[in-house]
């Protein structure tokens, strides 16, 4: 009898405290108040009681003169730079090495990934070989490896393994012509931004073509000749406003041209050699994650094997890889840290180091340090998820 | 309720961090804990460097033991903390060690903004360069343009840039966290010169594949007053420390050694002898230790000269001169306050 009556009339609206949906979102509100509120009683609490211990506390020492040099700068850097400019360096010099870092073990690792999967005994084997080696020696070893064993014992400056009066490669780094623009150069900058507007929407254009008529392009080599070609032009055109400034032997050390140190080249093959080891792995397992009937489709329907890897199982394979390479580009992101090691200028080695060391001001520095971190961390997770979710709008 | 749970946990652990700041005398926990803790660097000959059987020997490694000495009457009451230029002072702060004893330099940032108090100057030293022979190099005057190895965390850093730039020349300078590697690193050529603290360059160069290819430049670019360590605001600790310093000079001063101690504790006449083997005056009262605190110290570990001919002089491999470190009675600028 209650029953029926109830169903009849509408069932009365609770009052807004008691609904779910209002209760959850006030108790989650109070929650991150509360973590929020003590964080911020910690750092306080840590600061005052620093302070009572006769330790210096606060950001001013940011705007204090360093005092000291680094090896190498991105920025202009003078021992006249502040504290703050240290932390710049450092931030510079660590996005420096984990983003050429992400690039090379991206490309070894996808190479070497397809290569273990090769119908050629001898090619997957090989990637085998280095794929085994290179993940189960630790890290820190491997950089150690390339900067004791194998850069350091190079011959001395004036003893230089060279090539002609351009590439000089000795103990103190690989020294290469650095390009001096003149001015007409904006132009050729400016023609390559045109060649790359050009061939996006070509591209496009070509694609929505093919989908239509079945008719082929060849795709790569006109957006190659493309981009080649009108900042070649426009290059001839103004000029050739382009000179080389040469390494040369001056005193102690090479003078001009630009130079890779041995620091960051160690760092940089460790680090690309032994994540691309497990990038490699992401690959095998998202192309052996493709059902084999998809190839065997792709082929009767008369596909060549470049064709259907590209059009039909790296598309697939993609949605397995992405997560796993998100992984792996923030462990390099990480242990690009372990720089200190052989001496390369990083966040760690410069801010969370000489500068916390003379400042005495660890909380800050740390802090600093472990704030960045995060933040990269973050936009490359931010990024990857980004990209997968574009992969998987791919799937029909 | 589940907001009471938020609060009541926030309050807990206020409470908990709030009742974490310091508290009790060093002196004391060191009594109960049985030894002192003393952070030395992981390895410069002379300073601090571990013999064949794992013992810990050096001329900072002997403050730490004349600390325990005096606190225990036991030199060997000592564990120690290889720390890295780097590590040394958060360790300090952060109480993992009692005293730091690694040849660390007194300024004025380290005195006033650390929370850290030197306790005097066991070592006066002033930076200096080592370079390879072949490099046909006599003077740091003609280094313009070259590189330098050096360690992270340390007054080098500072001194090689203000050198440079006072000098108006331009160097590149290679730092590692390691004394091992820098030297390494220097060996192999990585850079021109290895700077630091002239006494350690010499102990660093002994170290080297071939220690006569390289050789000491005569410049000394800074003052490096090296000596012990201890966190400020415990000021009981602090003159034990201090203290013992001052009881191995003052032993030099009134040629008590090792040997003699106990014979001149049973015959001497000599008010300042008698006053430092705790025969007459204050004794241990005002430190809190026992009478013959300073007897046991120079019995146990020697007096100042004892200890620096040992571990540094000419009775070891780096054949360092006293120089300024000889007593101002005799031509150098160690000198320790009276004891009376
Ligand atoms: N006196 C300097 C310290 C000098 C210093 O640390 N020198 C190096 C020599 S390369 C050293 O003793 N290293 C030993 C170690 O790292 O254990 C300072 O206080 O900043």
């Amino acid at each position: 009898m209650a029953a029926e009556q109830r169903v009849k009339s509408p069932p009365a609206k609770a009052a807004f405290w008691r609904r779910p949906v209002f209760r959850s979102a006030l108790f989650q509100t109070l929650l991150v108040l509360a973590l929020v509120y003590f964080g911020y009683f910690l750092f306080n609490n840590t600061l005052h009681n620093l302070e009572q211990r006769g330790i210096s506390t606060g950001f001013s020492f940011l705007s204090q003169e360093a005092g000291f040099g680094i090896v190498m700068t991105l920025i202009p850097f003078s021992e006249l730079s502040s504290y703050w400019d240290t932390f710049i360096v450092g931030l510079l010099n660590t996005l420096l090495v984990s983003g050429l870092g992400i690039l090379l073990a991206t490309l070894i690792g996808f190479s070497m990934g397809v290569a273990r999967l090769s119908r050629n005994w001898l090619i997957a084997k090989m990637a085998a070989v280095y794929i085994e080696t290179f993940r189960n020696i630790p890290l820190l070893l491997q950089i150690m490896f390339w900067y004791f064993a194998v850069l350091q014992p190079l011959p001395g400056p004036r003893q230089s393994i060279h090539i002609t009066d351009i590439l000089f490669l000795n103990n103190r780094g690989l020294y290469l012509p650095a390009p001096l623009f003149e001015p007409g150069f904006d132009w050729v900058i400016a023609a390559l931004g045109v060649a790359f507007v050009t061939v996006f929407f070509m591209v496009r254009w070509m694609h929505r073509k093919q989908e239509e008529t079945g008719q082929i392009f060849h795709t790569v080599y006109i957006s190659l000749a493309i981009l080649s070609g009108l900042p070649l032009l426009a290059f001839f055109a103004t000029g050739l406003p382009l000179s080389w400034e040469m390494p040369e032997l001056k005193g102690f050390n090479f003078k001009g041209g630009m130079v890779m140190i041995p620091e960051l080249a160690a760092l940089l093959l460790a680090l690309s050699i032994y994540t691309g080891t497990f990038i490699a792995e992401a690959v095998r397992s998202g192309i052996l994650a493709v059902s084999h009937g998809q190839t065997e489709a792709a082929y009767a329907l008369g596909l060549r094997p470049g064709t259907t890897l590209r059009l039909v199982v790296v598309p697939q394979a993609l949605r397995v890889i992405i997560p796993q390479l998100t992984s792996q580009y923030l462990n390099l992101t990480k242990n690009s840290s372990l720089a200190t090691a052989v001496g390369y200028p990083d966040l760690v080695a410069v801010f969370a180091g000489t500068t916390l060391n003379q400042t005495g001001q660890a909380v800050e520095v740390i802090a600093m340090t472990m704030g960045v971190y995060l933040l990269i961390s973050l936009a490359i997770s931010m990024f990857m998820n980004w990209y997968n979710k574009r992969k998987q709008l791919v799937e029909r | 309720m589940k907001k009471m749970y938020v609060i009541a946990s926030a309050v807990a652990v206020c409470a908990l961090v709030s009742s974490a700041t310091f508290a009790g005398s060093n002196l004391d926990s060191v009594k109960k804990k049985g030894f002192v803790q003393c952070g030395v660097n992981t390895g410069v000959p002379g300073f601090a460097t571990t013999d064949d059987k794992g013992n810990w020997e050096g001329l900072d490694v002997d403050v730490c033991r004349a600390v325990a000495a005096a606190v225990f009457g036991d030199a060997s009451k000592v564990k120690y903390t290889p720390l890295t230029a780097k590590e040394r002072f958060t360790a300090l702060q952060s109480g993992e060690i009692d005293i730091l004893s690694r040849n660390t330099t007194w300024t004025l940032t380290r005195d006033s903004s650390l929370g850290l108090n030197f306790a005097g100057v066991n070592y006066y030293d002033g930076q200096g360069f080592l370079v390879k022979k072949s490099l046909g190099v006599k003077s740091a005057r003609e280094m313009d343009g070259a590189s330098f190895c050096i360690q992270a965390g340390t007054t080098t850093e500072l001194n090689l840039a203000d050198y440079f730039r006072a000098n108006k020349m331009s160097y590149t300078p290679i730092t590692f966290d390691k004394s091992s590697e820098t030297a390494q690193a220097f060996d192999a050529g990585r850079c021109d010169a290895l700077t630091s603290d002239q006494s350690q360059l010499y102990a660093l160069r002994i170290q080297l594949k071939d220690p006569s290819s390289a050789m000491v430049l005569p410049e000394v670019i800074s003052k490096e007053p090296l000596g012990p360590v201890v966190r400020q605001g415990d000021d009981d600790w602090f003159n034990i420390v201090r203290w013992s310093l001052f009881a191995m000079l003052n032993a030099e001063e009134y040629g008590v050694n090792s040997e003699n101690v106990d014979k001149l504790a049973a015959t001497s006449k000599d008010p300042n002898v008698r006053r430092l083997l705790g025969l007459e005056g204050i004794k241990g009262k005002g430190l809190g230790l026992r009478d013959n605190w300073a007897a046991i110290i120079v019995k146990q570990v020697g007096n100042y000269s004892e200890s620096f001919e040992r571990n540094v002089g000419m009775d070891s491999p780096l054949k360092i001169s006293r120089g300024l470190n000889a007593l101002w009675s005799k031509g150098g600028i160690q000198y320790a306050p009276p004891i009376r």
